[in-house]
């Protein structure tokens, strides 16, 4: 008994040291990315048609691909890490896991604020996180900017999402470099004062309150939008660009960088290059309802419908910089 | 350390030690090796202590660490009292008495547990949020319903403790049903009532059992992130997730889980002393006759358990089943199957493993009465209370460690990190305490004086294991490699983090779409996570009837 035991155990061992270390005979490439399986794999699909290269991923948040990232140092086997906010991308660059890359293509296709300076990362769709409101009891008129939400007028009607959402604390982390610390408290103080209600948990849910009569405003991403309004077209919400007269719609981006010990670096960058081209931009923004970051690329005909905007045009990484400020700024505010 | 020496002799072990002088020996020593393996990852957060967050700590204690605290005791406090009633009752009621259904009602008020926290949550906030069906027909109803906030404590409270509950209900059943006729009917002849015989016999007699699934659902309940935060309820595991996700602070929120499990490892320790030298030997129970209550009674038993099911189970069912109907069925594609099959292939894995961990624990603590072995399982059962993605961090951060060595060694080092075992470890750390429950129930009812007569009579060892420990130890194992499986399959965020390449699960892809906001798109995976785990949650059941 015990030497069957013995010998089962020591041939799986063995078999497993055997799969672990075998080395991969076809072309690929591997990405950790915080897009989710069902908005990323259909681009990828593609790019193994065209070109053969296997493209193996695995998802999940944010923080935790970074800091599997970290632990794993030059062991990692990650080329590729997409991630669905600025600050991720910064906070990976401050820690050293991307190398920069020099490429004529990602320099023409990404515009300038929207990928770092040194070249760490790039974005790779933009998102929009603007006003929606009631169109049965708000006047659009009535509507300007974020900041006027703190304004006694909106008291009882404003619906938010929590703050420990990143797409929350990028937009913050944006007030405070605009206004200035002490400014920026103030606005999230005046808009935890017009609260309707709790905060919620994700943005879907924050529009359906707007939509069942709970609140009248709120602020979300264009993409969670264009969404609930294909699922449930006769819900009476709108857009509103908000800050149009001033710094423009506060935008964040889902972005890309080359890991600092990317095992298979030439095929990773020349993935990253062919994402920011025409037909997967439009994939990807088509997926989720987002903008492409290529300006020759098109979204679709539903984000067309929205109406053209102007983007603050602060580099997005001022939401990594400042991520931190913001989030302690909101825990003094009493924003959950 | 005195105390666990005290606590180790004045248990029910007292008559083995006489047996066999306490010592280091050769399976002591690998029990501690194994315990030591198990608390590895939890010792990795113990060195965050180095480094110096007292600015995150100052941060934390100027704003939110108050309400934060008074958040989870309220939840710890609230969903302790509810399945507290709610297991203690349905398992009293489902053991000693007949009522229409209670046939069915055995395993079906069972059925919650295939039900992850972070679905109900969801499904709950769904149905009874301003904007759900429940309150715009309310509103409909009434005018001068102006409608409410479901994002409230005692939502979260009720919803966790519906999801929970199971866990006192088994064990407690079980406890009930083996104290048989005998017990009560003898503390009925010295005259207590039935009531008072419940409070005074029967209730303190299955204390073991009723701690023992009351601790799990209170670990279950302060190492829960996802359903809490559906609801925005920030606990104390909000301040971990905030330090890690908002600060980029990993350290801090090491500190912060580590202080968790020693508040964690101080409330058992309080209530194993409060066990004190009690002891819990019962009689082989005579099959026990349930009393028949007067009609009406029955009726009103029936709509108790009846109405337990429904909110628990059948409604959020349904909804699932409405969602899937209507747009969840369009991410249905032959992939599909895969996410079944690797859930099920990792739940078997790692129950497989946990459990054998945790027998071979069990039965050395058992039977070599040392303090250091005693020691050694408490804390290795402690990993339950901790939020699984720090947990997992741990495993993370101590395998990445150990690649590096190896890599430094032999030049090959992604050996550990992304693959299935450091998965395996991931759970039966986090697990080993649901496994070793149930187990530890067992172990303690080989009495001493059974092993005894056995030896007395002249049987050899290797007899004694087949005889005695074999056919004592068997339901134990079995409740235990079904719990911890259905406990796997749900686990979301060590799945997340440490499974290999192509390992999606169903939690994974609830995870996909709960994140996302579309909450209809994860009713297929999670109808199927529940419809899987039906079967073991049937044949647990099956075991106790």
């Amino acid at each position: 008994m015990r030497f069957v035991i013995r010998t089962v155990a020591i041939s799986l061992l063995a078999g497993w040291l055997a799969a672990c270390s075998e080395a991969p005979k076809e072309p690929e490439v591997v990405v950790y990315t915080s897009r989710k399986d069902h908005l990323i794999r259909p681009v990828f699909d593609l790019y193994t048609r065209e070109t053969g290269v296997k493209v193996r991923y695995t998802t999940d948040d944010d923080g935790a691909l970074i800091t599997r990232l970290a632990a794993e140092g030059k062991n990692s086997p990650a080329d590729l890490l997409i991630t669905v906010d600025a600050g991720n991308l910064w906070q990976a660059t401050q820690q050293g896991l991307f190398q920069p890359v020099e490429s004529e293509v990602l320099s023409t296709n990404v515009p300038a604020n929207l990928r770092d300076t040194d070249n760490h990362w790039f974005g790779q769709t933009v998102r929009a996180r603007t006003l929606v409101y009631s169109a049965e009891r708000v006047k659009p008129e009535d509507l300007s900017s974020y900041e006027a939400l703190a304004e006694p007028q909106w008291q009882g009607r404003l619906c938010l999402r929590t703050s420990k959402k990143v797409y929350n604390q990028s937009l913050v982390a944006t007030l405070i470099e605009r206004h200035g610390e002490e400014q920026a408290e103030q606005v999230v103080r005046g808009w935890v004062a017009n609260l309707a209600t709790d905060v919620f948990s994700n943005d879907t849910a924050l529009m359906e309150a707007i939509a069942a009569g709970q609140c009248d405003v709120g602020i979300v991403n264009t993409y969670y939008f264009g969404r609930l309004i294909s699922d449930k077209p006769t819900l009476p919400l709108a857009l509103f660009w908000a800050n149009q007269d001033s710094s423009g719609v506060h935008v964040n981006i889902s972005g890309i960088g080359l890991t600092a010990h990317a095992p298979h670096r030439d095929e990773a960058i020349r993935l990253m290059e062919w994402m920011s081209s025409e037909v997967p931009q439009h994939m990807l923004a088509e997926q989720n309802l987002e903008y492409p970051v290529n300006p020759q690329v098109e979204p679709t005909e539903l984000v067309k419908g929205w109406g053209e905007f102007r983007a603050d045009d602060l580099n997005v990484s001022i939401a990594g910089a400042r991520q931190v400020q913001a989030v302690k700024l909101m825990d003094r505010a009493g924003y959950r | 350390m005195h105390l666990f020496v005290e606590s180790g002799l004045s248990s029910l072990a007292l008559t083995l030690a006489r047996l066999r002088p306490s010592r280091l020996d050769s399976l002591t020593v690998v029990a501690l090796l194994l315990a030591a393996a198990v608390l590895l990852p939890i010792a990795v957060l113990g060195l965050s202590w180095l480094g110096d967050e007292s600015e995150v700590w100052r941060h934390l204690a100027d704003t939110v660490l108050a309400s934060l605290l008074g958040n989870t005791l309220l939840l710890l406090v609230g969903v302790g009292a509810g399945v507290l009633v709610l297991g203690v009752s349905l398992a009293w009621l489902t053991a000693t008495t007949e009522f229409p259904g209670r046939k069915f009602f055995d395993w079906a008020l069972l059925l919650p547990l295939a039900v992850p926290a972070y679905v109900l949550a969801f499904v709950a906030l769904d149905l009874l949020d301003y904007a759900g069906p429940v309150q715009t027909a309310l509103r409909g109803w009434l005018p001068a319903f102006r409608g409410v906030s479901a994002r409230q404590p005692v939502v979260v409270i009720i919803t966790l403790s519906l999801v929970f509950y199971p866990y006192v209900y088994m064990l407690a059943r079980v406890a009930f049903l083996a104290q048989g006729r005998a017990l009560m009917e003898q503390a009925r002849i010295l005259g207590l009532s039935p009531l008072a015989a419940f409070w005074r016999v029967a209730l303190p007699m299955a204390r073991p059992a009723i701690a023992a699934g009351l601790a799990l659902a209170l670990m279950e309940t302060l190492a829960d992130f996802g359903a809490v935060s559906v609801f925005n309820y920030d606990t104390f595991t909000t301040a971990i997730y905030k330090s890690w996700y908002g600060f980029y602070n990993l350290n801090a929120a090491a500190q912060l889980a580590s202080l968790l499990l020693l508040f964690v490892l101080v409330s058992l320790f309080v209530e194993r002393a409060g066990r004190g030298r009690a002891r819990y030997e019962q009689q082989t129970a005579r099959r026990l006759k349930r009393v028949v209550p007067g009609p009406l009674k029955r009726w009103l038993l029936f709509s108790y358990a009846a109405a337990v099911f429904l909110i628990a189970f059948a409604i959020p069912l349904g909804r699932l089943l409405f969602w899937v109907i209507h747009t969840g069925a369009r991410d249905f594609d032959p992939r599909y199957w895969g996410l079944v099959s690797h859930t099920l292939l990792l739940g078997a894995g790692a129950a497989l493993v946990t459990v054998l961990v945790a027998i071979f624990l069990g039965y050395v603590k058992r039977t070599r009465n040392h303090w250091l072995t005693s020691a050694a399982v408490r804390g290795a059962t402690i990993g339950y209370a901790m939020p699984g993605s720090v947990l997992a961090v741990g495993i993370m951060l101590s395998f990445a460690a150990i690649d590096r060595w190896l890599d430094a060694q032999l030049g090959n080092g992604s050996i550990m990190v992304g693959g299935l075992f450091a998965l395996v470890l991931a759970y039966a750390v986090r697990f080993l305490a649901v496994a070793y429950g149930p187990l530890e129930a067992a172990f303690e009812r080989i009495r001493p004086r059974l092993l005894e007569a056995a030896r007395t009579l002249g049987a050899t060892p290797a007899e004694i294991v087949r005889r005695v420990w074999l056919p004592l130890l068997t339901p134990g194992v079995l409740s235990a490699l079904l719990l911890v499986l259905i406990d796997v399959m749900k686990e979301m965020p060590a799945t997340l983090l440490l499974r290999p390449f192509g390992w999606d699960t169903l939690a994974v892809r609830i995870f996909e779409m709960t994140s996302e906001g579309e909450w209809s798109r994860a009713a297929l995976p999670a109808l199927t996570l529940v419809i899987v785990g039906l079967l073991p949650v049937y044949l647990l059941m099956k075991r106790t009837r």
